[in-house]
């Protein structure tokens, strides 16, 4: 059942990245580009987003248990640290310079676009080599900052 | 300068409420977070018994331009300037930042920003700024183009 709304939940969010031009490189970089030709699109996309998902984390925050029945996954990491700006900082580079982040690349991929295959076979080499680095640094950073790399639930 | 012919607010404005409400879906019904780096990175690092809704989220995404093409409209082909090489290094830098970040577009921006998380929004600027920098010195440093 889980896997159900979750495919549903995947289609959707994939027609929305559609409907938004966001999975258009050039419509990304367009609106990176503000001290060029500036397209506010992306902000719209994200307004539009966040509108429905203030009222949707409202009731979300009250609940133990998610309608389906399962656990509520919500983030516990607080602090803003050095692994949170050094990823985004690396993250923000990667995407003004492809005009892609996982989410409409996953997309373009689906769409056949040559670019967004190679861009996703990078993305999650990417993301196996972070992999491979937390689990070798992972006793030590765990001793540091118990909480924060523990639960793979704990994103965003 | 906005550029007026590119900018589409009412499309962009109405996906973004399709993702919003696929956002607001995910956790809901499933309490889960839609960010899509944190899904994908999760399938790399399986826990027990989450794997199929991970899947199944990004069959999700990998489906829907079939379904928009079969029943909407084909969409008007996208401009992608990056090469090859640029596109290698581009993705290894969104994978691994993502993660080590804890989030992306659609976990920091999207659901942590509704979530009203300073994190997020601390982590949301960072790359918003990084992107702003980069094409800056790509477009207008670099190529020389027109600025």
């Amino acid at each position: 059942m889980s896997a159900v709304s979750a495919f549903a939940v995947g289609l959707l969010f994939g027609l929305g990245l559609i409907v938004s031009g966001m999975t258009d490189p050039s419509k990304i970089i367009g609106f990176l580009d503000v001290t060029g030709d500036w397209d506010p699109s992306l902000a719209f996309v994200m307004g539009g987003a966040v509108l429905v998902g203030l009222v949707a984390f409202r009731i979300a925050r009250r609940r133990t248990k998610a309608f389906l029945g399962g656990a509520m996954h919500l983030p516990t990491a607080r602090q803003i640290d050095r692994p949170l700006i050094v990823g985004g900082l690396a993250f923000g580079v990667g995407w003004g310079l492809a005009g892609y982040c996982p989410g409409p690349a996953v997309v373009a991929l689906g769409a056949g676009q040559d670019k967004a295959v190679v861009f996703v076979i990078a993305m999650i080499a990417g993301m196996a080599l972070y992999e491979a680095a937390d689990r070798h640094f992972h006793a030590r950073r765990r001793r540091r900052t118990p909480r924060e790399f523990s639960d793979v639930a704990g994103d965003a | 300068m906005i550029d007026w012919t590119h900018f589409t607010p009412w499309s962009s404005a109405a996906g973004g409420i399709m993702i919003g409400a696929a956002a607001a879906m995910l956790v809901l019904l499933n309490g889960r977070i839609a960010g899509v780096a944190g899904i994908i990175g999760g399938v790399l690092r399986p826990a027990g018994g989450d794997l199929a809704w991970r899947l199944a989220f990004i069959i999700g995404l990998l489906v829907a331009p079939v379904v928009y093409v079969a029943f909407v409209a084909d969409p008007a082909p996208p401009t992608i300037e990056a090469s090859y090489p640029v596109l290698l290094a581009a993705g290894l830098l969104v994978g691994a930042g993502t993660r080590y970040g804890s989030g992306c577009t659609s976990g920091h921006g999207v659901c942590g920003l509704s979530r009203l998380s300073p994190r997020s929004l601390a982590a949301t600027l960072t790359f918003m700024a990084a992107g702003f920098v980069t094409v800056f010195v790509v477009r207008h440093l670099l190529a020389g183009g027109p600025a």
